[in-house]
């Protein structure tokens, strides 16, 4: 009993600071800087940890039941502790508290245990053997798990089945003293029960870690995976490497955080600043809330429709807290009327009795299979036709005129073909390269030489030379995309497919 | 002899379908409640009553100008060109309990789909007279430069057509991939030849292959094509490249539901010739199409008819007298007479013949299909190339399967409805329609879902509903010696007070012929009424 006593030290030792570690890594991955994050969880923690041992002296009979009950408690809360953090990072209104709320409830948990087990064995050493054998393992454990967990687990295992399994060793050893009970106590069944299912939780858990997020999807992108959701529509995946957070869509990246400001505010921009006093504006596509907050920017909007056909999208936008800060919490604004729908049938629906709108967005997913397509195709932009006045304006995000220009000038050419003025131009987006947007309006586009204060990226001279295209994205004939025919869809394939080689 | 890969492959198409899956592998993936859906469709227990006979003397039920027994296309347009013309004491007699025909459709919750025909090319250069039905409908919307403007609603979006090989999708239906070089150079030559047959017009200054068929010119040399197969022609024209073969013979089932080795030559060109329509705003090549694919059609045709259409209606004596024609049916519980003053028989020339012995020819053959519509909680998915509107699997004894939400320009549909065709060419057509009608609904579950889910396994667990339907006589079968022959030309012939339309009267079952049939039949019967 004592020699098994003594492994529970080194085996909760090691899962003590794998949980805390798993937190603070988690931490620096979801809400980024790693210096303040791995300080205050281990703060926290060890704080926590001494209430534990404050609260120890409390409990006076049974100090074996107890300290299975708590290895039960602490196998369950903290191995599916990455999972909760993870599942829960896009619908609570503060993921902080909930986190430190997490670390806490671990800390007190693991904070209870050598105590207790100090005073199980104090009758079976001397005290100086007692203290010395068990600090001994639980300085081994930790070592065991500061060399385990950066080595072994977080690039063989991933951080939620690393939790899951260490959580089950804490449950395991609960088992293994409730086994070796020589004489039989009354209580022992009980436990046992609860320990099993904790177990059989655990386990499932452990098994299921890949529908929450695959580790071969995790080594698929740059940063940590913080966020990643399968809708019916698409895989919604976020991530985070230091303050970069980044979106992706189907694996095609949506925006990156450190220049995502270059990207809208040149879609935003040179559109609601040529407008007199722009009011009613339709965004399409945008759940990320981004363009809002651009358009935000003039006091003259009184309703903004954004149609987005993943709620998944539009939610995630308006509830995660570190999101919320990237798009200013614009998803928020009682000037806004989210609907989830499918564009095109949207305004198909619109037709009867189209409102009418001063400045139309459209921050659609690159062109890359015939379904998007549709959303490019003349018949949408005759319908995109049905919902602008002859002062409207509207732009669309048309891939990179460097990387696929003819699909570039396949979107400018379709708008033309559906009966628009198109003023093209492009900016340098460093995640995604050169990229390209078109205007389309009724009337001839005339570039504003005032835009608002306090932008990063757009002024009168970076705005009016956007206008101009080097020779190597100047103007081609292309054919038009059309519903029964998606030229722009083979454009796009094979111009993309040839860049991504080198 | 060793059999050839074809032979191996049509030998018998449930013998090739159960070799798709093995038993085990079908044990591993079929439901394990059957899926819910029937075997619906074409009433055969009721029209098979027409054999026995024996029906009780009829209750006169009335009199009218003109009778149509029938509501197949070739009926309705008779109805509806007469009705617009003026003559509006009409009936038409149906079996079953719908207009349409071939052209019937359903629908339920997730879209509504065909049960038949689903398309229409664009029209002929012949097809002068269903331009005007088409402005009528919406279908032709205007006119550009002498083109006509097809409303964009119904032109059928791309991409059109993927077939499964080797494992995936590619786009369109003649094989790129694991193709040599010689078969690149005959697909190149067949498609010229077939293009150069298109516009090319014979000494009476009409096309070789017409749209109406009786449109074409009468050159002798090119209707001796009829009296070849379409792959001994083939040969004969040194095309002898295999995946050429399968993709004219694809073509052949396709629109015929006939082998290309059973099929006129002259009818396997004319599918490839006959279309030479052109629209001012989409591709030559293009077709018209809607979810419930020509029940899109037979509606609009039968909206001005409703209540003029009496379905349930087993016609079983048509005969002339001195006042006209009777014309005597069994509604299923009583026998009723109406008399006319003429009467159109637009129902096939099987059925025709035995309600009037003169009318009967021996020379019509009808071929078997089995249409499956099938409810998917997920879209089609696959390797390759993007789900498209007709997803062929080479190499299967069905023709692949149409999507039915394909033209909802929706960005990604849910769920959807897929129909899969299946003309019974495997045997002769009295052994497959006898073979199919002693099939059972889990027998034919087996047969479609096995061929499902060896190219969409991701659909295990994803099919709501299949309902499946038999057509003992879907289409006529053009073999050769049958559209320029005599039984086909004495069946033209029109014998007043009782005239004919019949898609079958042309040797080819598609929409034009029959909607010409109809029409023609009724501006007879109002010269005659004249």
């Amino acid at each position: 009993m004592q020699r098994l006593l003594l492994i529970s030290v080194f085996v909760i030792a090691t899962c003590g600071l794998i949980y805390e570690l798993i937190a603070g890594t988690l931490a620096s991955y979801l809400l980024g800087d790693s210096i303040t994050q791995f300080s205050t969880i281990i703060g926290t923690y060890l704080f926590a940890m001494g209430i534990g041992s404050w609260a120890s002296a409390k409990v006076d009979k049974n100090l074996l039941a107890f300290f299975i009950r708590i290895e039960i408690l602490v196998g369950l809360i903290g191995g599916s502790s990455a999972a909760i953090l993870f599942l829960l990072f896009d619908q609570v209104a503060s993921f902080r508290f909930l986190l430190y709320f997490i670390v806490t409830v671990i800390g007190i948990l693991v904070g209870i245990e050598i105590p207790i087990l100090l005073r199980i064995l104090k009758d079976r050493y001397e005290f100086k053997d007692l203290v010395s054998r068990v600090f001994t393992f639980d300085y081994i454990g930790a070592l065991f798990a500061s060399i385990l967990f950066p080595l072994v687990l977080v690039p063989h295992l991933g951080l939620i089945r690393s939790s899951f399994m260490f959580g089950t060793f804490n449950v395991l050893v609960a088992l293994w003293l409730l086994y070796s009970l020589k004489e039989p106590q009354p209580w022992v069944r009980l436990h046992k029960i609860a320990a099993g299912l904790v177990l059989i939780i655990l386990t499932f858990g452990f098994i299921s870690s890949d529908k929450i997020t695959s580790l071969s999807e995790s080594n698929n992108f740059a940063g940590h995976v913080i966020f990643a959701k399968s809708t019916p529509y698409q895989r919604i995946i976020v991530t985070r490497q230091q303050n970069d957070i980044r979106l992706y869509l189907n694996s095609n990246l949506q925006f990156s955080s450190q220049d995502e400001y270059r990207y809208h505010e040149a879609l935003v921009h040179p559109v609601m600043s040529a407008l007199k006093a722009p009011k009613n504006i339709l965004i399409i596509g945008g759940g990320d809330g981004l363009a809002l907050r651009e358009i935000l920017k003039y006091p003259s909007v009184g309703h903004v429709t954004l149609v987005d056909l993943d709620p998944a999208m539009t939610k995630l936008f308006s509830s995660s807290p570190m999101l919320r800060k990237l798009n200013t919490d614009s998803l928020h604004s009682p000037k806004l009327k989210i609907v989830n729908a499918d564009a095109f049938m949207w305004l198909k629906q619109q037709r009867a009795n189209p409102p009418i709108f001063d400045a139309v967005f459209i921050d659609l997913p690159d062109p890359s299979n015939f379904s998007i397509g549709k959303l490019y195709s003349t018949a949408f932009y005759g319908l995109l036709h049905s919902v602008m006045g002859p002062d409207s304006l509207a732009v669309i995000q048309s891939t990179s005129p460097l990387v696929a220009r003819q699909s570039f000038w396949c979107v400018n050419n379709t708008l033309r073909a559906s009966g628009f003025q198109t003023a093209p131009y492009h900016a340098l987006v460093p995640a995604f390269g050169d990229w390209g947007y078109v205007i389309a309006s009724n009337r001839p586009y005339t570039v504003p030489t005032q835009y608002p204060a306090g932008l990063r990226f757009i002024d009168a001279d970076t705005a009016r030379d956007m206008f101009s295209f080097p020779p190597d994205m100047g103007p081609v004939a292309t054919k038009i995309q059309r519903l029964d025919d998606q030229a722009l869809i083979h454009y796009f394939d094979e111009e993309w497919s040839k860049y991504l080689i080198y | 002899m060793k059999p050839t890969r074809r032979q191996l492959l049509y030998g018998s198409g449930a013998a090739a379908l159960g070799a798709a899956l093995s038993p085990f592998a079908w044990d591993a993936v079929k439901p394990k409640k059957p899926i819910p859906g029937a075997i619906v469709g074409a009433n055969s227990a009721f029209g098979h009553r027409l054999r026995e006979g024996a029906f009780p003397p009829p209750i006169d039920s009335g009199q009218h100008e003109v009778i149509i027994v029938g509501s197949g296309i070739a009926g309705l347009s008779a109805a509806y060109n007469l009705d617009k013309a003026g003559v509006t004491d009409i009936r038409l007699l149906e079996l079953e309990d719908h207009s349409g025909g071939n052209a019937h459709s359903g629908h339920n919750a997730v879209s509504a789909y065909p049960w038949g025909a689903h398309y229409v090319p664009l029209l002929s250069s012949e097809s002068g007279h269903i331009k005007e039905l088409f402005r009528d409908f919406g279908i032709i919307t205007g006119e550009d430069k002498g083109l006509p403007v097809y409303n964009e609603d119904y032109i059928l979006n791309d991409p059109d057509e993927r077939l499964f090989i080797d494992g995936r999708w590619q786009e369109g239906l003649l094989p790129t991939l694991g193709v040599t070089a010689e078969d690149q150079v005959q697909y190149k030559r067949f498609l010229a030849h077939m293009e150069a047959f298109k516009i090319e017009r014979g000494r009476d200054g009409r096309r070789l292959f017409a749209i109406p068929i009786d449109e074409s010119s009468a050159d002798a040399e090119t209707r001796a094509l009829d009296r070849l197969t379409m792959k001994n022609w083939m040969l004969s024209a040194g095309y002898t490249s295999e995946p050429l073969h399968g993709f004219v013979d694809y073509g052949c089932r396709d629109d015929f539901g006939v082998r290309h080795d059973e099929i006129s030559a002259y009818a396997g060109i004319h599918y490839f010739a006959g279309r030479d329509g052109k629209a001012a705003n989409t591709a030559p090549d293009s077709v018209l199409t809607w979810p419930e694919g020509n029940g899109f059609l037979a509606h609009k045709l039968a909206a001005p008819l409703s209540n003029r259409i009496i379905s349930g209606a087993l016609v079983y004596s048509v005969r002339e007298t001195s006042g006209g024609v009777t014309v005597d049916y069994w509604d299923g519980h009583t026998s009723r007479r109406l008399t006319a003053r003429a009467v159109i028989m637009a129902a096939p020339r099987f059925i025709a013949g035995r309600l009037m012995p003169e009318l009967a020819a021996p020379g019509f053959t009808y071929a078997p299909w089995v249409v499956a519509n099938l409810t998917l909680d997920k879209l089609p998915e696959g390797r390759g190339a993007d789900l498209a509107w007709d997803n062929v699997i080479k190499d299967s004894p069905t023709l692949g399967y149409v999507v039915a939400t394909h033209q909802i320009p929706q960005m990604q549909p849910l769920r959807t409805v897929i129909t899969y065709y299946w003309p019974l060419t495997h045997a002769a057509p009295a052994e497959a329609r006898k073979e199919a009608l002693a099939r059972s609904y889990e027998d034919w579950q087996r047969l479609f879902l096995s061929e499902l889910y060896r190219v969409h396994p991701e659909l295990v667990g994803q099919v709501r509903h299949m309902d499946v339907w038999l057509w003992g006589h879907a289409m006529i079968r053009p073999v050769p010696g049958f559209i320029w022959g005599e039984p086909r030309q004495a069946a033209l012939k029109q014998t007043p007070p009782v005239f004919t339309a019949h898609s079958d009267m042309s040797g080819i079952s598609i929409f034009e012929e029959a909607y010409t049939h109809g029409l023609k039949a009724a501006q007879a019967v109002r010269a005659f009424l004249a």
